[in-house]
C-alpha cells in the first residue's frame, strides 16, 4: 500500500505545531500501525529529517503506552484494540491518514504525537490503592470469599491499561471512565471498602484538580475503550462519590 | 452555584433539575391536554393554577428557579468542557462513538430556552399583568365566561408563524429530552438491570410529550 500521511509535528510542549504530509510505500496489510511509524521514522532518518516521536512500548496491547489520534478516533477505526493492535489492512491503498496526539489540556504534548499522561498517576496517587502490610505478613487474598459476580466486575474494571483512550474520545476530555475504572475495582471488593469514603472523595478532586472535563454521558469513552470499561463504571462512581459525600 | 464545587456534584445537581423539570412537563401537558378534550375542565384547572397560593406563591418560584438553575448550570458546564481542551482536533470523528444528540445539547437546549421566552411572553406575562398588576383575579373575560381556554385558542388559531415555532421548538425540545432524561438517571448512579427497562421509558416519553404539545398547537390551529 502506498499512504499519505498527515502528522502532527511539534517540537516541544511550549511550541506551536503542525501538520506535516508524508508518504510511505510498500505497507504491507499485516503490519501494525506502530510497524508502519517505524517504516515512517526510517524513510524520515535516511532523508535527514528529525524521526516522529510517539509512544510505544510493549506492543501487545497490554502496557497502554500507544496512543495517537487517528483519522479522528483514539487507537484509529477498529475496536477494542490499542493502536499498537491496529492492522494496516484497515487501510486501503492511496488512504490520506490523519495522525494527532491525543488531545487534552490536562495531557500536554510532550513532543509530536507523545503526551504526558501522568495526570492519570495523580489520580491514582490520590486514592487508587489500599492500604495493607506488605512485610511478609499479608493475609491471602483467596482466604477472603468474594462474589462472583463482583469478582468479575471488580476484575473487568482492574484491565484499565489508563491509555487516556476515553479522554482523548471525549468531547470534554472528561477522565471519568478512567477515574471510575480505578475506583470501582477497589470498591466492589472488602479489601477496599475500609478506604472507600476517602478514596472516592480524594480521586474526583484530583480529576477536577487536572483539569479534566465534565461527564456528559455521550458514551464515547466506552466504545473507545481498547479494554471495553464499561459505563456502568461511571454510575458506581457517581453513587460512590454521593454516598461519600452523604457520610461527610 | 458556587457551592457545588466538584464535578460530579454539578453534574447531579444537572440531573436533579433536568428530572424535576421533566415532571413539570408532564404535568404541564396533562393540563394542556385537557384544552382538547373539555375546554371547560381546562377552564377550571387553569383558574386553580393561577390563583392557587401553593402554585403561585411557592411552586411557581420554585419553577422559575429551577429552569434558571438548569440554564446556567448548562452553560457553565459547557464552558468548562470545551475549556478543557483548548487546542482542537484537526479531525474528530464524534460520529463514530457517539450520537449527534448527546454531543449537541446545549444546542437543542439553546433552543428551548428561546422558546420559552417566546412561550413566556405570550402567556406567563400576560398571566401577570392581567392578575398582579390590574388586580383581575377572576379569571372572567367580559362576557363573564373563564377566558383561559379562549386566549389559548386565539394564540393558536390563524396563526401559523407561532404554530411552526411552537412545533420546531418542541422538535428541539425532543432532541434534548433523548439524551438528557436517560442520562439523568446514569448521572444519579443508576445503571442496573433495570436500565434498559429505563431507556425505553424516557424514550417513549422524549417522544410522546413534545408530539403532545406540538398535536395541541396544531390541533387548535386547525379547529379554529
Amino acid at each position: 500500500m502506498k499512504l499519505n500521511l498527515k502528522v502532527w509535528r511539534q517540537e516541544n510542549k511550549d511550541a506551536k505545531g503542525k501538520f506535516e504530509n508524508y508518504i510511505v510505500d510498500d505497507i504491507h496489510g499485516d503490519m501494525s500501525f506502530l510497524e508502519m511509524m517505524d517504516v515512517l521514522n526510517n524513510q524520515l532518518v535516511q532523508e535527514g529529517i528529525e524521526p516522529v516521536e510517539f509512544d510505544h512500548d510493549c506492543r501487545e496491547g497490554i502496557c497502554g503506552m500507544c496512543s495517537m489520534q487517528i483519522n479522528g478516533e483514539p487507537h484509529g477505526p477498529d475496536r477494542r484494540i490499542t493502536t499498537c493492535q491496529l492492522h494496516m489492512r484497515k487501510f486501503k491503498d492511496g488512504d490520506t491518514i490523519t495522525i494527532e496526539p491525543f488531545r487534552a489540556n490536562a495531557f500536554p504534548v510532550v513532543k509530536d504525537l507523545a503526551v504526558d499522561r501522568s495526570a492519570f498517576d495523580r489520580i491514582q496517587h490520590a486514592g487508587g490503592y489500599i492500604s495493607v502490610n506488605t512485610s511478609g505478613n499479608t493475609q491471602d487474598a483467596n482466604s477472603i470469599p468474594i462474589e462472583k459476580e463482583n469478582a468479575d466486575m471488580a476484575f473487568n474494571a482492574a484491565t484499565c491499561i489508563g491509555c487516556g483512550a476515553c479522554v482523548a474520545a471525549c468531547k470534554n476530555a472528561s477522565a471519568m471512565l478512567f477515574t471510575s475504572a480505578k475506583v470501582s475495582q477497589y470498591a466492589l471488593l472488602p479489601q477496599g471498602k475500609v478506604e472507600a469514603t476517602e478514596r472516592v472523595l480524594n480521586m474526583v478532586a484530583q480529576m477536577d484538580k487536572e483539569g479534566f472535563g465534565n461527564c456528559t454521558n455521550t458514551g464515547a469513552c466506552e466504545i473507545e475503550c481498547p479494554k471495553g470499561i464499561s459505563l456502568e463504571n461511571i454510575a458506581r462512581l457517581n453513587r460512590e462519590y454521593l454516598a461519600a459525600s452523604l457520610k461527610g | 452555584m458556587g457551592g457545588i464545587k466538584t464535578s460530579i456534584a454539578r453534574k447531579v445537581a444537572m440531573a436533579l433539575s433536568g428530572l424535576f423539570l421533566v415532571l413539570f412537563l408532564l404535568q404541564h401537558f396533562t393540563i394542556n391536554f385537557t384544552s382538547v378534550v373539555s375546554p371547560d375542565t381546562f377552564n377550571e384547572i387553569s383558574h386553580f393554577m393561577g390563583t392557587n397560593f401553593v402554585v403561585q406563591a411557592i411552586l411557581q418560584p420554585i419553577l422559575i428557579f429551577g429552569v434558571i438553575f438548569h440554564f446556567v448550570m448548562g452553560f457553565i458546564l459547557e464552558a468548562q468542557n470545551r475549556s478543557a481542551r483548548s487546542v482542537k482536533y484537526g479531525m474528530f470523528s464524534g460520529n463514530a462513538n457517539s450520537s449527534w444528540l448527546s454531543r449537541n445539547m446545549l444546542i437543542s437546549g439553546a433552543v428551548v430556552l428561546a422558546f420559552l421566552g417566546l412561550h413566556f411572553y405570550d402567556f406567563w406575562v400576560h398571566e401577570m399583568q392581567v392578575k398582579y398588576l390590574e388586580g383581575d383575579m377572576s379569571g372572567l373575560s367580559p362576557s363573564g365566561e373563564f377566558r383561559y381556554y379562549e386566549e389559548t385558542v386565539a394564540k393558536f388559531a390563524g396563526q401559523p408563524i407561532r404554530v411552526g415555532l411552537y412545533v420546531l421548538a418542541f422538535v428541539f425540545l425532543m432532541m434534548h429530552l433523548l439524551h438528557g432524561f436517560a442520562s439523568s438517571f446514569q448521572t444519579m448512579g443508576v445503571n442496573n438491570k433495570y436500565s434498559p427497562a429505563i431507556k425505553k421509558f424516557t424514550k417513549a416519553f422524549a417522544i410522546v410529550i413534545p408530539l403532545g404539545f406540538a398535536f395541541i398547537a396544531i390541533f387548535h390551529f386547525i379547529n379554529n
